[in-house]
């Protein structure tokens, strides 16, 4: 029992709520949200500790008992993400006043900004799939309001598309659960675990495990049910895309590794085997291919989320604790450095005017540092030890080679390349060569030192997991331990009810 | 009792899927509000229908049956959302109207962003 677990939903619910009021006064608003998620960042660390020594946190609201109340649980893995999300949202919001105009600002930004994170943490932290499925809800209203902000034609077609999508997969998601509550009676996700695990569902179950992989997958953007992201992810505003593409696409990620480790587990063979892992080389190569046409900053990246979904798709869809391991570190390390590329393609933007790299080039004479930051973000992207895509490249293929799935490794080596060759793309039409293009900041004026700032931040937090990466390696795979062993986390839901239980 | 509503569901939901798949922007939303009505009925008979007595004490049916009624409780919270989600659709779809003057999907297609 404790409440700890409960603020990282709680603060930027409240800190949402008080930024309702006076939204034209930013000075005010800004100031709040940086407070509230230093908060959150603060308590995301703590979290992260007490998980570590003192075992899964677990919070049931109003202490009614587990598969009755409202139960809320931070083991090793929902700990680490609420604190990379919140790092993530720091670096957001402090470049949120310098990365898009004054009129979107006003426009409710931050409270929907903080509503959204309210959606994100939840959904780590829920440890009820009909809570997941609320949580969800409250994160896509907050981001339809988000990618809408400022009303351009543009991004109003792509809004709705993207909300259309996502209103049927939550169709889907809300059958999936009226057919699990059906099943098992239950909707508690370590009450279902005792449950699947105590009984044979001759296939059934089988079945809604599709039913979910269609409905995470559309959240994920895995193939086929990508086609939504790189529209409505080149239309939103800079910061809000940064964070999208960044955090949001890796909850669907987060709720596949978390119902298939725990509930889902009847039928690896089919289920992970036989549709995971298929789909993730897939959803890699399509992801890559699209990146590699492209000639937008924006739209290369948004592609390239894709094609790193699939390598995280690949470690649950292998199902051995390295391979979970590795996609935790993949989910972590890409919350920051997909974030931080968005970032600087909206500096990039808010110097030259345009996100087209045939229109500029040469920032690297004209804004080095810039330039150098990307540099860093690309090849972490990529995986160049020392920095953290590395490391979470390495255990996943090393996974993929103790599995036994050799022709896995070999897509994701290909695919590897693929995103090396489109990152030095970036590079050599934006960075490199003679200066053209419009300057239209200077490199010593403040509002260019602002956008930097965050950027360095996260490039720093992304430097930090590759040095520390003994830490985060021992780290991730306790935790992988705990996903996939399910037992610990029945224990400290349920408690004496599993005693109960299993007297009866 | 049990097999109608199931028919129905099959009906609303089919009727939903078809409104979406029309080139209209009003004729979508309704469909997609439709097809969450349609899933919500489905929730309906996820608890299985009136088992017994309502659940309050002292009401309970013949040796103490109470109806399920943590799926009313679900679609409660579903019919919310559901709404939320409408009521955004169909702001967002007079934005569109008022922004590009056309509620024609395939027209919108053409909408240039490049």
């Amino acid at each position: 029992m404790s409440n700890l677990v409960v603020a990282p939903v709680v603060l930027p619910l409240l800190t949402g709520a008080v930024l309702l009021f006076a939204p034209r006064r930013l000075a005010w608003q800004r100031g709040v949200s940086i407070v509230s998620a230093l908060l959150v960042v603060a308590v995301g660390l703590i979290l992260v500790r007490t998980a570590w020594q003192g075992g899964i946190q677990v919070f049931q609201a109003g202490n009614w008992p587990a598969p009755f109340g409202i139960t809320l649980v931070a083991d090793l893995t929902s700990a680490l993400l609420v604190s990379a999300t919140s790092v993530a949202a720091l670096a957001v919001v402090l470049f949120s006043p310098y990365g898009m105009g004054k009129d979107r600002e006003e426009l409710y930004y931050y409270a929907g900004f903080h509503f959204l994170l309210v959606g994100v943490h939840g959904s780590f932290l829920t440890g009820d799939i009909f809570n997941l499925f609320v949580f969800f809800e409250l994160m896509l209203l907050a981001s339809y309001l988000l990618v809408a902000l400022g009303g351009t034609a543009v991004q109003l077609r792509e809004t709705f598309k993207y909300a259309l999508i996502n209103n049927v997969a939550s169709g889907f998601f809300l059958l999936g659960v009226a057919w699990l509550y059906r099943t098992y009676g239950t909707l508690n996700m370590a009450d279902l675990a005792l449950r699947v695990s105590m009984s044979e569902s001759n296939g059934w179950l089988s079945v809604i495990a599709v039913l979910f992989i269609v409905v995470f997958g559309v959240k994920a953007a895995v193939f086929p049910l990508y086609g939504w992201l790189p529209g409505s992810y080149f239309a939103g505003p800079t910061p809000v895309v940064a964070f999208f593409g960044g955090v949001l696409s890796k909850v669907g990620i987060y709720a596949l590794l978390r119902t298939f480790t725990l509930i889902f587990v009847e039928d690896p063979a089919f289920t992970h085997r036989g549709v995971l892992l298929p789909l993730a080389l897939i959803t890699m190569v399509i992801g890559i291919i699209g990146a590699i046409a492209q000639t937008d900053f924006k739209r290369i990246l948004s592609f390239h989320i894709i094609s790193q979904i699939g390598y995280m798709l690949m470690g649950i869809g292998l199902l051995t604790p390295l391979a979970i391991a590795g996609t935790i570190i993949f989910v972590v390390h890409q919350m920051v450095v997909k974030t931080v590329l968005f970032l600087t393609a909206g500096a990039a933007e808010q110097v030259t005017g345009t996100t087209d790299l045939r229109k500029m080039s040469g920032l690297l004479t004209s804004h080095g540092p810039l330039g150098v930051l990307f540099l860093i973000a690309a090849l972490a992207l990529v995986g160049i030890p020392p920095l953290s895509g590395f490391f979470g490249k390495l255990t996943l293929l090393q996974a993929g080679v103790e599995a036994r799935a050799f022709f896995s490794v070999a897509v994701a080596l290909i695919v590897g390349l693929g995103t090396l060759f489109s990152m030095i793309k970036i590079f050599r039409y934006s960075f490199w060569g003679e200066e053209k293009g419009l300057r239209l900041l200077d490199k010593n004026s403040p509002a260019f030192r602002g956008l930097l700032a965050p950027i360095a931040l996260l490039v720093v937090v992304s430097a930090a997991l590759g040095l520390g990466a003994e830490h985060v390696i021992t780290y991730t795979s306790a935790s992988a331990q705990q996903l996939l062993s399910g037992q610990a986390y029945i224990e400290a839901v349920l408690g004496s009810f599993v005693v109960a239980r299993s007297g009866s | 009792m049990e097999l109608l509503i199931s028919l129905s569901v099959g009906i609303v939901v089919g009727s939903g899927v078809y409104l979406i798949l029309q080139r209209e922007l009003l004729r979508v939303i309704m469909g997609s509000l439709l097809l969450g009505y349609g899933i919500n009925m489905a929730l309906f008979l996820s608890g299985g229908i009136k088992t017994g007595g309502p659940p309050i004490l002292g009401e309970e049916g013949p040796a103490g049956a109470v109806t399920d009624p943590l799926p009313q409780a679900l679609i409660l919270t579903a019919i919310v959302i559901g709404l939320g989600v409408f009521a955004l659709l169909l702001a967002l779809g007079y934005r569109t109207f008022q922004e590009t003057g056309t509620t024609d999907l395939s027209e919108l297609a053409g909408v240039e962003h490049e």
